[in-house]
C-alpha cells in the first residue's frame, strides 16, 4: 500500500474532497460568468434590496411608499414624492451624497458619500420601478466626447449660466438657496442634473435640451475645466467683485507698502 | 531764520514772545493758533552709508544689483517672445494652469521694469545726500501794484475797444456769439431717431410659433412637463435684420405649472393647460429674469434679486422691481406646437416715462 | 567743464535749446525745487503714473481692436468659441488675448491699471480730504481732483463694454434702464444714446471715442492743471519741527526727487505688470459674447461702479409711481441720478463750507493731523462707511454663496444699516479722535511712560515719565485751536434787526457742531503749570543726566 493509499481512507478525507470541489466550482463561476448588465437590466433582487435600504435610510422624510410628505404651513416640504422621479435622480442624489441629507436647510448640499455604487443601484431600481421617469444615461451618452464645446457654450449661457455663472463656479438663489459649482461634477451627474432638475433646478427634458445637446454642453464644461487660465490665476471665476478686492488688498497694499518703504530713512 | 536752523533737543519748548499767556482766537474766525515758538529742525542724523566707505559700496553693489535684475527680466521677455510657443501651458503654484508665454512675458517685463524703480529708490535712499532742503514760500497773492495794474489794464482795453460806447455793437456781438453755437447742437439731432412706440412694441404676433433659444426648434404642448423652463423666441428671430435688438424685447420664458398651483384666472386663461409664457425681461432695468426655481415657482433675476412669483402672475414679491413680467397668451396651434394668441398686452422691460400712454 | 565729447554734445544741445526758448532759467529754479517727503505724498502718484500706463498700453491695444458691432464667425484658436457669431470688437479683443503675443498681458495691464488708477485717486483723496489738504489756496485742485475721479469713473466703464461681452453687455443694459429712468425724457435720450433701438450699432464706436479721445483729453488737459497747481503752490507737509507756513523743508528735485518718483513711476508699472502676470482679469472669452438673452450669475460692474450697484439691489420697488399716467421710477433714479449727484455736489462742497464756518481766510501750507480736526474726520469716516455699506450691497450674492447666508436677509440689513450704521461710526470717530488729542496732551505734560519704576527716599513708588524733546513736544502743540463762534446778536443797540444775521446765526450754530467737543492743545500757561508741579522734581534733576544719555541714541 502507497502513503496516499493510505490517506485516502483518512475520516476528514470527504470533507476536503467537498470543499475543494465547492473552490473549484465557485471560482470557475466567478471567472467565466457574464458580468452583470448596467443599471438598464434590474432584477426584482435588486428592487427589493432597494426596497429595504429606502425603507431604513429615506423613508422618514420622503413616505413609507414615497409619496412624499405633506408641505408644512409655510409651504416647506420635508420630503418630495419621488413616484416618476426616475432611477436618475437617484443616482444623482445618493450618488453625490445630498441624499439621505444629514440636516435640514435650505436645500441638500453635495456630501459625503454614504452608499456605494451597489447599494445607489439598488435604490434606483427600487425608486424607478414606481413610476417610469427618466433613466441613468448610457457611458456615451453621458461622456462630452465628440460633443461641440462651442455651441454647448451658447446653450450653457442661454440656459444654465444665470444659475451657474459663466464658468460654472455657482451662484446665489433666493433665501439661502444656491446654485452649487460645477467643478467636482462628473459628466453623469452633469447629464443626471439636467435631466432631472433636483430641488430648485428646473428639469431640461429631452425635448428642452436634446441628448446631443446634453452632450455638448458636458463638452463645454470639461473644456473649460481643462483649458488653461490664459492670464494667470482665476481669482475663483467669479468677476470683477474678487478682482476689486485684488487690487485693493494686493494692489494698493502693495504700492503703499513700496511708499512706505520709500520715504523711511535708510540705515 | 532761527525757527529754520536745527534747534537742539534739550530744554522744553518756548513761548513766543510778547504773546499772552492763552490762544486768542482771531476774530471773526473760529482759530486760536498755538503761542509756542517752533524749536527748529532736529539735528541731523548720519546714515551708514554716509560715514562708513564699505557700507556706501554695499549700497552701491545692491543698486548695481538690482539694475541688473533688470536686465535680465527685459532679456527674458525678449527671449520668450519669440522661443515660446504661446499654446504651451504650465503649472504653476497658487495659480494654477496658465499659458507658459504669458506668465513668463510678464515675469520678464515685470521684473524689466520694477527693479529700474526699486534700484533708483535704493540709490536716493542710500547714496544721495539725506540733508534736508529750505525753500521759502512767496505770498501767492499778487501786490496791490500788480492788481490795481491788471484791473487798469483791463479796464483800458474795454474803454479802447469802445462796446461801452456802442450798444449796437454790442447786441449784435452778443447775438453772432450767442448764435453761432447751435448748429452744432442742433446737427446732433440725428443721433438717433425718435423712440416712437417701438419701446411698446415686439415682434411678438397672433400665431408666431415658440421656438427655443438658441436652437429656435418648435414646442409642442406636451414636451413642456412640470418643473420645465424652456427659453424661448419667436419664430424667424434668426431671419431679422436686427436680430439682437428683437432679441432685447421678445425674449419669453416658457414653465409649466399644476393649474390647480395658478392663483389668477387670468394667468391661467392667458396660458394653456398650465403652460405660462412670460417676458424675460426684468421690469427693473432690462436684465434676463432667468432664474427659474422649479419648487418655489420664483422667477429671479441675478442682476438686483428682483423676485417674481409664477403662481400669482409673476408679481413682485422682493426686490427693487415694482411691476409683474407681462405675460404673452400662448395656444396652440392645429398641429400641436405652442404660438403665441397675440401679442404683449403691455410694454416689456424696464419703465420708460410715456409707458401710461401707449 | 568737461571736455570729453559727451560733456561736449549735452553742453551743445543746451545751449543751442537755451537760445532759442530761454529754458536756462525755468531749470535753475525748476531743478532744485524741494518737495516734502512723506509716503503719504506718494498716492496721488499712483494715479498719475497710471494714467501714463493706461495711455501707453492704450494706445497698443487700439492698435488692433475692431471698435465695431458688425456681426462675424469666429475662426480663431479659443475652441469653445469656434464657428460662434460675435461682433467684430469682440472678435478682436479675443484676437488680442489669444492671437498676439503679448497681447493678453498687454490688456490685463490696461484693465489692471485702471482699477489700480480709481483705488489710488481714492486714497490719495482721503489722504487730502483727512489731513485738510483742500483749504485756501487749493480748493480749486480740490474740484479739479474731484472732476478727475468723476471723468476716471466714465472712463472705466466706457472702457470695459468695449469689448461688447456678456457680463460688460449686461451692465450696459443696465445703464439703459437707467437712462429710460430719467423723468420725461428717459426714452428720448436713451434712443439718442443708443442710435435707436437697444443693443443697436452705435453704442461701440460711441464709447470707442469717448474712452478714446474724449474723456482722455479731458483726463490729461485737467491733469496737467492740477499739476501746474501743486507746483504753483507748492506741495504741502506735515507739522513738525523747523516746518513752517511760510516754508517746504524736504529735498530738491535734481537728485533725490527725480530718482525717488521717477523710479516711483517704475515701481508702480512694475506692481502693475506682476498683477497681471499672476491674476486674471476680464476673461472676456469665458463670459462669452453679448446677447440679450443670456445672462451670468453673480454679475457686478468693475469694483468702483459697486456703490451704484448696491443702491440699485437696495432701493425698494415701491418707490416707482405713476402719476396721470407718466411714470416715475425713483427707485431706479435715485440710485442712478440722485444719490451720485448728491455725493458729487457735497464733496464739491466740502471746502468751502468748512472754510465759511471756520471764517479762515489764511493760506495753509501745514496738514492737518486727522486727530486734530475730529468733526472732518467723523464726516469723512461717515462717508466711507457709507460708500463702503452700498459697495457690498453690490456684492450681495456672493457674499450670500460665500458666507451661506439668504440674499433676502443680507439685502433687508444692508437697507437698514445703510442709514443706521453710518452716524454711529461718525461718532466712535469723533470719539477716538478726541481721545487721542486727550493723550498728545498727556504725552506734553507729564511725558512718555518709560516703565521703570523708581523707589523714592521717602518710600514713594512712581513711574518715570521721560518729558518729551522739544521738537517732539512742539508736533503735539503746534496746530490751532477751533472755538466756535459766538452767536451774533440779533438787533443793534436800538433794536433795529441787523441784515443777514439768519446767515451768521446758521453759520454759528455750524460751527458749534464742527468745535463744542474739542481738546484744545497745550498752552505755555499750562506746561509751566505742569513743570511746577512738585512730585516729580527730585527725579527731574536725576532724570536729566539719563535724558542726556538716552538722546544721542534716541534717533
Amino acid at each position: 500500500m502507497t502513503a496516499l493509499a493510505a490517506r485516502r481512507r483518512h475520516p476528514l478525507a470527504l470533507v476536503l474532497l467537498i470543499a475543494l470541489g465547492l473552490l473549484a466550482t465557485g471560482a470557475a463561476y466567478s471567472a467565466l460568468a457574464p458580468k452583470a448588465a448596467s443599471a438598464a437590466t434590474t432584477s426584482t433582487q435588486d428592487i427589493a434590496a432597494g426596497k429595504k435600504l429606502f425603507l431604513a435610510n429615506c423613508a422618514s422624510c420622503h413616505g413609507l411608499n414615497a409619496q412624499g410628505a405633506p408641505a408644512d404651513n409655510r409651504g416647506n416640504i420635508a420630503g418630495p414624492s419621488l413616484i416618476g422621479v426616475g432611477a436618475a435622480s437617484v443616482d444623482f442624489q445618493v450618488g453625490t451624497g445630498r441624499m439621505p441629507m444629514a440636516e435640514p436647510g435650505p436645500q441638500a448640499p453635495q456630501a459625503v458619500v454614504r452608499f456605494d455604487d451597489k447599494e445607489t443601484a439598488q435604490l434606483a431600481a427600487y425608486v424607478a420601478s414606481l413610476a417610469p421617469g427618466p433613466q441613468i444615461p448610457t457611458a456615451e451618452e453621458a461622456s462630452g466626447e465628440g460633443g461641440d464645446a462651442a455651441k454647448g457654450g451658447e446653450i450653457f449661457r442661454v440656459n444654465c449660466a444665470m444659475c451657474h455663472n459663466y464658468a460654472g463656479a455657482g451662484g446665489a438663489l433666493t433665501r439661502g438657496k444656491y446654485a452649487p459649482a460645477l467643478d467636482n461634477t462628473s459628466p453623469k451627474h452633469i447629464y443626471e442634473a439636467m435631466a432631472t432638475g433636483p430641488q430648485s433646478m428646473p428639469v431640461f427634458n429631452d425635448k428642452n435640451i436634446t441628448p446631443e445637446n446634453k452632450k455638448d454642453v458636458i463638452a463645454f464644461i470639461e473644456a473649460s475645466r481643462e483649458l488653461p487660465h490664459a492670464g494667470g490665476s482665476s481669482l475663483g471665476n467669479l468677476g470683477p467683485v474678487p478682482e476689486g478686492l485684488f487690487t485693493w488688498i494686493v494692489g494698493i497694499g502693495a504700492l503703499i507698502g513700496c511708499s512706505v518703504w520709500l520715504g523711511s530713512k535708510a540705515a | 531764520m532761527s525757527q529754520t536752523q536745527h534747534g537742539s533737543t534739550d530744554g522744553t519748548l518756548a513761548q513766543r514772545p510778547g504773546l499772552p499767556e492763552h490762544a486768542p482766537q482771531i476774530e471773526g474766525t473760529t482759530a486760536a493758533p498755538t503761542l509756542f515758538e517752533n524749536p527748529g529742525l532736529p539735528p541731523h542724523v548720519h546714515r551708514l552709508a554716509d560715514t562708513d566707505p564699505k557700507a556706501a559700496k554695499r549700497a552701491e553693489r545692491q543698486v548695481a544689483a538690482l539694475f541688473t535684475l533688470s536686465i535680465l527680466g527685459t532679456l527674458v521677455f525678449l527671449v520668450s517672445y519669440f522661443a515660446v510657443d504661446p499654446q504651451t501651458p504650465v503649472y504653476i503654484p497658487l495659480i494654477g494652469r496658465t499659458l507658459l508665454q504669458n506668465f513668463l512675458l510678464g515675469l520678464g517685463m515685470g521684473c524689466g521694469i520694477f527693479f529700474i524703480g526699486i534700484g533708483a529708490v535704493h540709490w536716493a535712499k542710500t547714496l544721495m545726500p539725506d540733508e534736508e532742503v529750505v525753500e521759502e514760500r512767496h505770498y501767492l497773492r499778487s501786490t496791490a501794484a500788480d492788481r490795481d495794474g491788471a484791473v487798469q489794464a483791463l479796464q483800458q482795453g474795454g474803454e479802447e475797444s469802445g462796446i461801452g460806447r456802442r450798444p449796437l455793437i454790442k447786441a449784435t456781438a452778443a447775438g453772432a456769439l450767442g448764435l453761432f453755437g447751435l448748429p452744432f447742437i442742433v446737427a446732433l439731432r440725428d443721433l438717433g431717431p425718435l423712440p416712437g412706440d417701438r419701446l411698446s412694441r415686439t415682434m411678438w404676433k397672433a400665431g408666431m410659433r415658440l421656438v427655443s433659444d438658441p436652437e429656435y426648434g418648435p414646442i409642442r404642448a406636451e414636451d413642456v412637463t412640470i418643473g420645465s423652463v424652456f427659453h424661448v423666441m419667436p419664430e424667424g428671430i434668426d431671419k431679422v435684420h436686427d436680430k439682437l435688438e428683437q432679441k432685447a424685447k421678445a425674449a419669453v420664458l416658457l414653465m409649466r405649472l399644476d393649474p390647480a398651483d395658478i392663483k389668477s384666472t387670468k394667468q391661467k386663461a392667458w396660458g394653456y393647460q398650465g403652460i405660462v409664457a412670460y417676458s424675460k425681461i426684468c421690469t427693473h432695468v432690462g436684465c434676463p429674469v432667468g432664474l427659474y426655481e422649479q419648487q418655489t415657482h420664483h422667477l429671479l433675476c441675478p442682476c438686483h434679486q428682483s423676485t417674481f412669483d409664477v403662481t400669482e402672475d409673476c408679481k413682485v414679491i422682493f426686490g427693487p422691481a415694482h411691476r409683474p413680467l407681462p405675460q404673452l397668451p400662448i395656444t396652440v396651434d392645429t398641429e400641436g406646437y405652442l404660438v403665441a394668441s397675440s401679442p404683449f398686452h403691455e410694454a416689456v422691460g424696464p419703465s420708460f416715462p410715456e409707458r401710461g400712454h401707449r | 567743464m568737461s571736455t570729453s565729447l559727451g560733456g561736449r554734445v549735452v553742453g551743445g544741445t543746451a545751449s543751442y535749446i537755451d537760445e532759442r526758448t530761454g529754458a536756462a532759467k525755468a531749470m535753475r529754479y525748476g531743478l532744485r525745487k524741494v518737495f516734502p517727503d512723506h509716503w503719504s505724498f506718494m498716492l496721488g502718484e499712483i494715479a498719475m503714473y497710471s494714467l501714463v500706463i493706461l495711455l501707453l498700453t492704450g494706445t497698443f491695444l487700439t492698435f488692433w481692436f475692431v471698435p465695431s458691432a458688425a456681426e462675424t464667425v469666429y475662426t480663431g484658436s479659443y475652441g469653445p468659441l469656434r464657428g460662434v457669431e460675435m461682433s467684430e470688437a469682440y472678435r478682436s479683443t479675443l484676437d488680442i488675448s489669444y492671437e498676439i503675443r503679448g497681447g493678453l498681458l498687454l490688456r490685463q495691464i490696461h484693465h489692471w491699471s485702471a482699477l489700480l488708477f480709481v483705488a489710488s485717486i481714492a486714497v490719495h483723496m482721503f489722504r487730502v480730504f483727512f489731513t485738510g489738504a483742500f483749504r485756501k489756496p487749493r480748493e480749486i485742485n480740490w474740484v479739479i481732483g474731484l472732476t478727475l475721479a468723476l471723468l476716471a469713473l466714465i472712463e472705466g466703464f466706457a472702457g470695459y463694454s468695449l469689448p461688447d461681452d456678456l457680463l460688460s453687455g449686461t451692465g450696459l443694459s443696465f445703464a439703459r434702464g437707467m437712462i429710460l429712468s430719467i423723468p420725461i425724457v428717459g426714452s428720448y435720450v436713451s434712443s439718442f444714446v443708443f442710435g435707436g433701438d437697444y443693443p443697436g450699432e452705435a453704442l461701440i464706436p460711441r464709447l470707442f471715442i469717448a474712452h478714446v479721445l474724449l474723456i482722455p483729453a479731458l483726463l490729461v488737459g485737467l491733469f496737467v492743471v492740477h499739476i501746474m497747481l501743486v507746483a504753483l503752490h507748492k506741495h504741502t507737509q506735515y507739522p513738525g519741527p523747523g516746518r513752517t507756513e511760510q516754508n517746504v523743508v524736504g529735498y530738491p528735485l535734481m537728485p533725490v526727487y527725480t530718482a525717488k518718483a521717477g523710479g516711483f513711476f517704475f515701481i508702480v508699472f512694475g506692481v502693475t505688470v506682476f498683477l497681471s502676470t499672476f491674476a486674471m482679469i476680464n476673461p472676456i472669452w469665458a463670459y462669452g459674447p453679448y446677447d440679450p438673452s443670456p445672462v451670468t450669475a453673480g454679475s457686478q460692474p468693475d469694483w468702483y461702479m459697486g456703490w451704484l450697484e448696491g443702491a440699485i439691489r437696495l432701493l425698494p420697488g415701491w418707490l416707482e409711481f405713476q402719476v396721470f399716467g407718466w411714470t416715475f421710477s425713483f427707485n431706479i433714479a435715485i440710485g442712478g441720478l440722485v444719490l451720485p449727484g448728491l455725493v458729487t455736489v457735497a464733496a464739491f462742497m466740502y471746502p468751502f463750507l468748512e472754510a465759511w464756518v471756520t471764517g479762515d481766510k489764511r493760506e495753509h501750507h501745514l496738514l492737518d493731523r486727522p486727530r486734530n480736526a475730529p468733526t472732518r474726520t467723523g464726516l469723512g469716516a461717515m462717508a466711507i462707511a457709507f460708500y463702503v455699506l452700498l459697495w457690498s450691497g453690490g456684492g450681495n450674492d456672493l457674499i450670500a454663496t460665500h458666507f451661506r447666508t439668504s440674499i433676502n436677509d443680507i439685502t433687508n440689513f444692508l437697507r437698514i444699516a445703510v442709514i443706521v450704521i453710518p452716524p454711529i461710526v461718525y461718532v466712535v470717530t469723533k470719539r477716538i479722535c478726541l481721545g487721542l488729542q486727550r493723550r498728545d496732551r498727556d504725552l506734553v505734560l507729564h511725558g512718555m511712560e518709560s516703565g521703570r519704576i523708581v523707589r523714592l527716599p521717602h518710600g514713594e513708588f512712581i513711574e518715570v515719565h521721560e518729558p518729551l524733546s522739544p521738537q517732539d513736544a512742539w508736533q503735539l502743540v503746534q496746530h490751532d485751536a477751533h472755538r466756535p463762534l459766538p452767536l451774533p446778536e440779533g438787533a443793534d443797540g436800538n433794536g433795529v434787526r441787523r441784515p443777514g444775521t439768519r446767515a451768521q446765526r446758521i453759520r454759528a450754530k455750524l460751527s458749534h457742531f464742527w468745535f463744542e467737543d474739542r481738546v484744545e492743545p497745550v498752552s505755555p500757561a499750562e506746561l509751566a503749570a505742569a513743570h511746577a508741579h512738585g512730585d516729580h522734581h527730585a527725579v527731574t534733576e536725576e532724570h536729566t543726566e539719563m535724558q542726556k544719555q538716552l538722546q544721542t541714541g534716541r534717533h
